[in-house]
């Protein structure tokens, strides 16, 4: 038990600390008498996410469905330019120019025009959070590609080795760690835009549950729907840290105990 | 005085090698007027204040530069990008954090070729040499920095190169591990005769290493003369208070002085 315990030491502290604010918020309600239309108590919230549990689980698939195509898009679209804006004058000039400009206007602000370029189903909420998702993603991929230490192509390069070598070889797995901290920003970033893409239009998943139960001020079903997308958001984001502990063990932020041994 | 076998062929001719960068109009020499042979199965040291070119000189043999004037001869043939048979140790070891050390020796070669099991136990016979044969499947990071150095010369002789260039290798240790080092690199020099081109600021390792020393200075870099080592091999570290050892010394020391790069 005390070895579970201290295994397990953080995962068991944050799981502590959650529920001390839930406590917190449930005695605050009732001690304040709080009205349920302004603020719901926890135990309302989880009595209306039971209640109608299916219609919440196929609202949550419908969000992660879009959140999850629209990251995916942007992980691959943004690794795609970074390597292009990388190898190329040309495209790092158009490329960069054009994202920054993308990145300048708000996002939100494009969601309507989306609705019109691409209808009321999936395919806005997957575009919106492509392209809140791809900015940051693209940005540290070209970081991480640029700051290869110069002598290490030099060696490749000295050993004949191919641009494609250098590129698959060292530069990617080089550029990894910060691959990973992009996507790590950018699938809560696709979260986002999915629920933007589904505030603006459309009568499936969590974005327009909250939205239809402010219609109806049925204030505990909007939270319920809130504290889903939090669930949601905290999922994704140990997904990608997850994949990135697989996949970069080595590297200095995973490493653990072994970063202990001395350099002499 | 002069070896016989040193003098068959050379491996590297410089003809009047110049190097100029320009940039946004101002021009800066790195290097002019070099005139140089690399024989077979020679240590030759460079030995220069920074910013003398040493390094520039370098890059151009490996081919990772081009010479702005002048002509590179490889063998009986123009230089043109990194030639065939080479091995190269920088400051840094540049050793990939995600692969094993033995992978990390087999990198460059397998640029080149497929590999094949001779490689591997030709790496492995590598690491042993220099005592690294339990370290083979550790990574870069559990080894010190003397350890992982070694792990870097063993990747630049993988591939038996003829010519061996070597950028201030020993630079960034301390100076036991500077010395252990030394005395490894020279009795690998005594059993491989490789041809090496060694860059360094250090006057006592330029003289326990080399058969010949180039001397440079700085703006425009250019060689201010040549010494020839005449020192007993296989030498010890002994040799280094020996009388003759400390007239080599104080002779360069004399050059520096001359030039103002160092005081007397």
């Amino acid at each position: 038990m005390w070895n579970f315990i201290r295994r397990n030491e953080r995962t068991l502290s944050s799981i502590a600390v959650v529920i001390a604010a839930l406590l917190l918020w449930e005695l605050a309600v009732k001690l304040f008498s709080i009205r349920t239309f302004l603020l719901p108590p926890p135990s309302a919230i989880f009595a209306e996410l039971w209640k109608s549990r299916f219609f919440f689980l196929s609202s949550s698939l419908f969000t992660l469905y879009s959140t999850a195509l629209g990251f995916v898009g942007a992980v691959v679209l943004g690794l795609a330019m970074a390597i292009g804006i990388v190898y190329s004058t040309w495209l790092n000039r158009i490329l960069y120019t054009l994202l920054v400009v993308l990145n300048s206007i708000p996002k939100v602000a494009l969601a309507p025009v989306f609705v019109i370029w691409l209808g009321t189903g999936i395919e806005p909420k997957v575009a919106i959070a492509l392209m809140i998702a791809i900015f940051s993603i693209v940005i540290d991929a070209v970081l991480g590609l640029r700051t290869v230490d110069p002598d290490m192509i030099n060696l490749a390069r000295a050993g004949r080795a191919t641009p494609m070598q250098i590129l698959l070889r060292i530069r990617l797995p080089c550029a990894l760690p910060s691959i990973f901290s992009g996507m790590k920003v950018g699938v809560s970033f696709a979260l986002v835009g999915a629920i933007v893409g589904e505030f603006v239009a459309g009568d499936q998943g969590l974005g327009s549950v909250i939205l239809q139960a402010q219609g109806m001020f049925n204030t505990t079903r909007a939270f319920a729907a809130i504290l889903l997308l939090g669930v949601l958001g905290t999922l994704l984001f140990f997904l990608v840290e997850l994949a990135e502990r697989r996949i970069i063990p080595w590297h200095v932020s995973q490493r653990g105990p072994a970063a202990d041994v001395p350099h002499a | 005085m002069i070896r016989p076998v040193s003098r068959v062929k050379q491996v590297v001719r410089l003809v009047d090698v110049g190097m100029t960068y320009s940039a946004r109009g101002s021009q800066t020499v790195a290097l002019a007027g070099m005139n140089l042979d690399i024989h077979h199965g020679e240590f030759l040291s460079v030995l220069g204040p920074s910013g003398c070119g040493k390094s520039t000189l370098l890059r151009c043999v490996a081919g990772l530069e081009k010479n702005t004037s002048g002509t590179i001869y490889c063998g009986d043939k123009v230089l043109d990008g990194p030639p065939d048979r080479l091995g190269v140790v920088f400051q840094r070891d540049v050793l990939l954090d995600w692969l094993t050390i033995l992978d990390n020796v087999l990198l460059v070669a397998g640029f080149r070729n497929k590999l094949t099991p001779a490689h591997t136990a030709a790496a492995l016979a590598l690491l042993e040499r220099f005592g690294l044969k339990e370290s083979a499947s550790r990574h870069p990071w559990e080894l010190s920095g003397g350890m992982r150095q070694r792990a870097a010369i063993c990747r630049a002789l993988l591939d038996e190169p003829e010519l061996l260039l070597m950028d201030e290798p020993f630079g960034a240790l301390d100076a036991m591990t500077r010395d252990d080092l030394n005395l490894e690199l020279a009795r690998l020099w005594q059993d491989k005769q490789k041809s090496i081109l060694f860059i360094t600021h250090s006057i006592n390792e330029a003289v326990f290493l080399s058969d010949r020393i180039v001397i440079m200075d700085r703006n425009p870099g250019r060689i201010i003369e040549t010494i020839e080592i005449d020192l007993p091999r296989p030498r010890a570290l002994a040799v280094r208070e020996s009388v003759e050892f400390g007239q080599y010394s104080r002779h360069i020391r004399h050059v520096f002085a001359s030039l103002g790069i160092m005081k007397e």
